[in-house]
């Protein structure tokens, strides 16, 4: 009934395309929705979602869930054969690289109606190669540095802004006894975070983009720098990352063995909230800034959000859906079961935003630009390839290893990118 | 005594003298004969074709190619000033092999990898394996318990064993660590994540259960051998040593073969375990997970895994030609 009355607000807001909504196929029929919401907390999140477009739309709409790596896996021969006509996926190359292939339907005339909702980050994050919006978004969640107010508070630790602070900070927590920085990278991909942060600390995002693209050569000096500061934090990383999963890392950090932890609230707070751990205890600042030139002004926010298949079989009713979708309602009504994710609509007003979530939009908004995660801004084999490179800058990380990691680094982007 | 009969029979044919008669009898086959001959030939015949033949050499054609998955293939060459999404379904020639060879981190590794992890069956497993068969086999006390115990590992799946093991070697929260009073995060051994260490700790995991299947082989070769033969060698004085490998191991020369096989299928087709504890990455490459990795996946590269799929196959044969030439020799010298 609460669900009901928000449409109906919003259904006021863009009168102007409600008679497109009530005419034609849309009512009645059957939009299919391919979901990787497959986790109990989302999968129920995402139902609730289902049935209010459904409400809205009058539209039925069939969730297919999928787990979510499966998923992942088969999206290419999924979106080849007979997908679903609506299907979750993530923005940045990730999205552009699937519109390219025309295996995606372009949906501007769905950003005509939602443009509004949004500000203009998420639309250019929603924008394939060739212009036209491919996606609509849901959520998306920062990559920060999570710590516990209750161990800072006892001994009297202060949020470190620059980088002399933080290994400043990290020194006294090692003398404290303390893991100062907690790391597990045994799935490959958390310390592909470590290495966007650094790079957009020092480089700035543009440079990254680029980096990403493989406009900028994995030779360069800049990337040289990136690694430098890494092997300076090394000696305060949680020891033998490469065998722990990043869930044994939070644990440390729950059981205030370890100071910090670099990684998305997506993972840590859900985690925190999984463990039942006091999720009030949990905080987090965003990674001190390196160079005063960019400051703090980047970060990794990946962005989750729907598209629409090429082969879609009936496109009318899943733009009505997708158009409900992109509007605040839609939003608050998914976030309402979720603790760690936040919305992107603009004035959306979700009651049950946790302190995490409230300072996560804050620091997201301060952002000029935010990264989406390198598996998801370079071609996934190229992400690949990093992740088993800088697993063996993990395991040694000396200065003499860096620049033959970067020189594999290129040789292999040579064969990926133009081969 | 069955081999003594057999062959008696087999070479009663050739000396009755109205054999002719006999050998062209066959010859006439009813049209329903032929029928069934042929669809008997046909059936395995069409499947061998469409599931053996048919992928192996598509996998062979497409390791030439450049190709995501997406969209059709074509004959012309490769542009390399393209960029990648354009360049799409096009023959690479030997480029994919060549990039294995010399730019692809992995590809070595992984070839040692699938070589030691054949050296350590052939020489650890499968000798373990006849050890515990052995055993059991001279009925020693709970030797029942123990051969269920050892069988155990064999009915769970692979992937059920590697997440068993994780709590074995797991870092902060493993058997082996807390036991050893190392589970601290500083001095705790990274069994998984060291890459000098994980594939030999993988090994082991791989070697418990291997060496069950192994024992389940030759418990039952030992059950065949004839009891008397151990009986003659008694009285002629060998002591159970020699009894065991200058009798008994020669009388189980067919399951000796087919042990020698299942190991080196099992070492080739490795996979589960090293996906299971962490994809393959970091010191656990094989190459049947370079090419998962690389033809299952978000963005494929279904012609340069095509190309570590061929080399795996080349792999594979070589075990395979030496065993039928083996097996085909012997036939013809019966």
């Amino acid at each position: 009934m609460a669900a009901g009355a928000l449409l109906s607000a919003c259904g006021d807001g863009s009168e102007a395309d409600s008679p497109k909504k009530s005419s034609g196929p849309v009512a009645g029929s059957t939009v299919a929705f391919g979901s990787n919401y497959s986790d109990p907390a989302t999968k129920e999140a995402f139902a609730a979602l289902a049935a209010s477009a459904s409400a809205s739309t009058k539209a039925k709409v069939k969730i297919n869930t999928v787990d979510h790596n499966s998923f992942q896996q088969n999206i290419t021969s999924y979106l080849q054969g007979t997908p679903d006509d609506l299907f979750t996926w993530f923005a940045g190359y990730r999205m552009q690289y699937f519109a390219a292939q025309r295996l995606a339907e372009p949906i501007d005339d769905v950003w005509e109606k939602i443009g509004g909702n949004f500000g203009p980050v998420a639309k250019e994050l929603s924008t394939g190669l060739d212009g036209h919006q491919y996606l609509v978004p849901l959520y998306n969640y920062p990559w920060v540095v999570f710590y516990r107010k209750s161990l800072f508070k006892k001994n009297g630790y202060t949020v470190p802004t620059t980088w002399d602070a933080y290994l400043a900070l990290c020194r006294r927590m090692k003398a404290d006894g303390l893991v100062p920085i907690a790391f597990g990278d045994k799935d490959g991909w958390p310390a592909l975070g470590t290495f966007d942060i650094l790079n957009m600390r020092l480089n700035g995002h543009d440079y990254h983009a680029k980096l990403m693209k493989h406009e900028i050569p994995w030779t360069d000096r800049g990337v040289h720098t990136v690694f430098q500061h890494w092997a300076e934090m090394m000696p305060y990383t949680q020891s033998g990352a490469n065998g722990r999963t990043w869930q044994d890392a939070a644990k440390t950090l729950e059981s205030k063995k370890a100071g910090m932890m670099f990684q998305g609230t997506n993972q840590v707070a859900a985690q925190f909230v999984s463990d039942k751990v006091d999720l009030d205890d949990l905080d987090f600042f965003p990674f001190p800034a390196v160079d005063p030139k960019w400051g703090q002004r980047y970060m990794d926010a990946p962005t989750d959000g729907f598209m629409l298949s090429k082969k879609a079989k009936n496109p009318t009713a899943a733009k009505a859906v997708l158009e409900y979708i992109g509007t605040g309602e839609a939003e608050a009504e998914y976030l309402k079961s979720d603790q760690w994710d936040v919305g992107l609509a603009k004035g959306l007003k979700v009651p049950s935003y946790n302190a995490i979530q409230k300072k996560s939009v804050a620091e997201i908004a301060k952002c000029e630009a935010v990264g989406q995660f390198m598996d998801r801004d370079a071609d996934p084999a190229m992400a690949t390839a990093m992740i088993s490179l800088i697993q063996k800058f993990i395991g040694d990380p000396r200065a003499r290893t860096i620049a033959s990691l970067q020189k594999s680094a290129e040789s292999q982007a040579k064969a990926i990118y133009t081969g | 005594m069955s081999t003594l009969t057999r062959t008696r029979g087999s070479s009663v044919p050739p000396g009755i003298p109205t054999s002719p008669r006999r050998r062209r009898r066959p010859r006439h086959l009813s049209t329903r004969d032929r029928v069934v001959a042929a669809l008997l030939l046909a059936v395995p015949l069409v499947l061998s074709l469409a599931f053996v033949w048919f992928p192996a050499l598509s996998t062979v054609l497409l390791s030439f190619t450049r190709w995501n998955g997406v969209g059709g293939l074509h004959t012309e060459p490769c542009d390399p000033a393209l960029p990648p999404v354009l360049n799409n379904g096009c023959v690479n020639g030997v480029q994919n092999y060549h990039q294995a060879a010399t730019n692809y981190p992995e590809f070595w590794p992984a070839v040692q990898h699938n070589l030691i992890w054949l050296a350590v069956f052939v020489v650890i497993a499968t000798p373990l394996g006849m050890l515990f068969a052995v055993v059991i086999d001279r009925g020693i006390s709970g030797s029942r318990m123990y051969q269920s115990i050892l069988f155990l590992p064999v009915m769970l799946s692979l992937a059920l064993i590697g997440i068993i093991w994780e709590f074995v070697y797991s870092q902060n929260y493993g058997v082996i660590n807390t036991v050893i009073g190392r589970a601290g995060d500083s001095n705790a051994i990274d069994w998984l994540g060291d890459p000098d260490l994980n594939l030999w700790a993988v090994l082991l995991e791989a070697t418990w259960r291997q060496a069950g299947y192994v024992m389940v082989l030759y418990l039952a070769g030992l059950k065949a051998v004839d009891p008397t033969l151990r009986e003659a060698a008694r009285v002629d004085g060998a002591n159970p040593w020699q009894t065991f490998w200058q009798v008994v191991f020669p009388a189980m020369k067919p399951i000796n073969i087919v042990v020698m096989v299942i190991t080196v299928i099992e070492s080739l087709r490795a996979f589960d375990l090293v996906y299971i504890t962490n994809k393959g990455i970091n010191g656990l490459e094989l190459l049947s997970v370079l090419v998962t990795s690389n033809i299952v996946g978000e963005t494929q590269r279904v012609g340069f895994g095509s190309a570590l799929g061929v080399v795996l196959l080349l792999i594979s044969l070589v075990p395979i030609c030496l065993f039928l030439r083996q097996t085909f020799r012997r036939e013809e010298t019966q």
